[in-house]
């Protein structure tokens, strides 16, 4: 906990809309350490593309609210002047989109898209920043880098966009790297690769990793602290052991139960959540993920706070039910999961 | 790329064939349409206009009349029928008024559509930006030559600010050429101005939520490199091809009333004054010269094209 990359404290955002105030996240606090893969896992709808875009200011509009703070070495982002934030952009905190195909401006060269960053940050020659372009993207893996640093994004794969992006954000050595569902909008072995392209990363160069994802298959790969989230908020957060073999709200039980499994029989449906994500414009009174758990009692109406219940340090959650309780209901079957919808 | 630009010019040739038979074809199918009784004036006799269709070869075969006019065209030999004088030098006198004209205001209404699209979108929805929208909707729906008449009258007439039209040579004295064209250059302009800061102020709210221009954000430069840079590259790139295709169609008869009610005596008036008179040779070849103009802008766009958008640069 002694050294703290990038530290969220209770971070509110909110947005107005012509519907009414969306609350998109509601009072997230997060740290990063040096090192550590930190993964904010949840629908879409939870707030955790926004908790993560608002770090580097992507979020301000004039429809926008925010509260709480996000320190990056004593610097609140949160109220940082635009000057401040286009420093810390790309040079410290560098971020990899979800679509790699429309992350990357058509009409100007790879290597010229990435010496851009570069030369925004660093009092280089255009030759030097190009040069360095070409060693960026054989350091992440693309075959012939000195001609390909010359090609248009078009003539370039899904995976090699994203390889790409990577390059770009490594471009300025930051130490904090947040990945925003790098691998979501690319097929499955070519997923595995770029996550092993972040993973190797985090080993080479210590940066600390947020990386965003609905996809617990992704997380059970490279994460070490697991954060899940739900209508804005941070419902359960520990370690990726604990996350996954001892959850504590039914959310996550849910979100485990539904992960395909080869080892289930083939006459069992897949099982999912029931209902849908809530609406951030009017929540639900209390507990957010009330109205779609079996689970829920007449204290589920005032909002849990987020705490250890479990017994481990650092493994909180925000759920009313005790944790013997907890421990014998999330049992389905012989798996865990969300109780009312295993069908057979 | 070679290949691509060799595939146009053959193009071109086949469409600018095309329009000369067609043309041709017209003013020889029109009622009144007889040349002989035109070159021959009032009081000519039945032998006289034997004579003149003979010497002129209007009693050959159409095909032939046709080859033996696009002959004297590229030779410059062609004679107009209604005042004997030589087209294609008569022409070449004109183009600098037209291309005086089409330059300048091309070059006008581009500036003023950058600007205004660019500050529109800048402030979309605030007051100004509607207010704009509602200007332009205006200039859109003003005729030429009603604005261009209003000019005449109040600013060139009644107020005397600027010359009531007629055209100085550029290099006789520059500073009179674009004294006597700004009024011509503004009527022409308004309806572009209108149109392209519509598309361009559109284009930019389309480009400003693209994923791209949010890494370019990520990465830490300025917020108006992010604009300049990303956003209006863009954002600019139809805008650039709708001005080749306007400034070629402008040169190729758009600028006919605005010449007119200009008194420009340039090509395009040359035209108007010529398809009154019913007098083929000139309109003939205004029309091929038009189109050429025309065909070569659409080739020069298409090229343009591919190397603003690499998307489409043929491999």
């Amino acid at each position: 906990m002694s050294d703290r990359l990038l530290d969220i404290r209770d971070l509110k955002v909110s947005f107005n809309t012509e519907d009414g105030v969306v609350r998109a996240v509601d009072g997230v606090s997060l740290a990063v350490e040096p090192g550590q893969v930190l993964a904010v896992v949840g629908e879409s709808g939870s707030g955790k593309s926004v908790t993560v875009m608002t770090v580097l200011g992507l979020t301000r509009s004039p429809n926008a609210n925010f509260e709480g703070s996000v320190t990056y070495q004593g610097t609140d982002l949160v109220t940082a002047s635009d000057e401040e934030l286009r420093r810390v952009r790309g040079a410290e905190i560098a971020m990899i989109f979800q679509d790699p195909m429309a992350s990357l401006d058509p009409v100007y060269k790879i290597g010229d898209q990435i010496a851009e960053q570069i030369l925004a940050h660093e009092d280089v020659s255009k030759e030097a920043a190009h040069t360095r372009a070409i060693e960026l993207l054989d350091r992440v893996g693309i075959p012939r880098a000195r001609d390909r640093v010359d090609a248009y994004p078009h003539e370039f794969s899904g995976g090699m966009r994203q390889r790409v992006m990577i390059a770009m954000a490594l471009s300025c050595s930051p130490s904090v790297l947040i990945a925003d569902e790098p691998t979501t909008a690319l097929d499955v072995t070519i997923q595995a690769q770029i996550l092993k392209e972040l993973d190797g990363l985090r080993a080479a160069t210590d940066a600390g990793i947020i990386l965003v994802t609905h996809d617990l298959g992704v997380v059970a790969d490279i994460a070490d602290r697991v954060l899940v989230m739900y209508g804005g908020r941070v419902v359960e957060e520990g370690t990726l052991d604990e996350i996954f073999y001892d959850p504590q709200h039914p959310y996550t039980w849910g979100l485990l139960g539904s992960i395909p499994r080869l080892d289930r029989g083939r006459a069992d449906r897949l099982p999912a959540i029931p209902g849908l994500p809530p609406s951030l414009l009017s929540p639900p009174e209390g507990c957010h993920f009330r109205p779609r758990c079996p689970h829920a009692f007449d204290k589920c109406t005032q909002v849990p706070p987020l705490e250890e219940r479990s017994g481990n340090p650092g493994h909180r959650d925000r759920c009313w039910l005790d944790v013997e309780a907890k421990r014998t209901r999330r049992i389905v079957g012989d798996q865990i999961g969300l109780a009312a919808e295993v069908t057979a | 790329m070679g290949r691509f630009i060799v595939r146009r010019l053959i193009g071109m040739v086949v469409v600018l064939f095309a329009i000369s038979v067609i043309t041709f074809l017209i003013f020889n199918v029109i009622p009144n349409g007889d040349p002989a009784e035109r070159l021959g004036g009032h009081n000519v006799s039945k032998t006289q206009l034997i004579a003149i269709r003979h010497q002129w070869g209007f009693d050959r075969s159409i095909p032939v009349q046709y080859l033996k006019t696009m002959q004297n065209i590229f030779n410059g030999d062609l004679i107009s029928y209604s005042n004997h004088i030589n087209v294609i030098d008569e022409i070449w006198h004109d183009i600098p008024h037209t291309l005086s004209l089409a330059i300048g205001a091309a070059i006008m209404w581009m500036v003023f559509a950058v600007a205004l699209g660019v500050f529109s979108a800048m402030r979309v929805g605030k007051f100004s930006d509607r207010l704009l929208t509602v200007l332009s909707l205006i200039g859109i729906s003003m005729p030429v030559f009603w604005v261009g008449a209003l000019m005449n009258y109040y600013l060139g007439f009644k107020a005397g600010i600027f010359p009531n039209g007629g055209y100085v040579n550029l290099t006789d004295d520059p500073v009179q050429w674009a004294y006597h064209l700004i009024m011509p250059w503004t009527a022409l302009s308004i309806l572009f101005i209108g149109v392209y800061s519509r598309v361009l102020r559109s284009n930019i709210l389309d480009t400003v939520n693209e994923d791209f221009v949010r890494t370019a954000r990520a990465k830490g430069i300025s917020e108006r490199q992010v604009l300049v840079r990303h956003v209006l590259r863009n954002s600019l790139i139809p805008i650039v091809s709708l001005w080749g295709l306007d400034f070629g169609a402008v040169i190729g008869g758009g600028a006919i009333l605005t010449e007119k009610v200009f008194n420009l005596q340039g090509v395009g008036q040359y035209a108007a004054d010529s398809i009154s008179a019913l007098d083929v040779p000139p309109v003939l070849t205004i029309t091929i010269f038009g189109a050429f103009f025309i065909v070569l802008l659409n080739t020069l766009v298409d090229i343009t094209y591919a190397w603003l958008d690499p998307r489409i640069r043929p491999t």
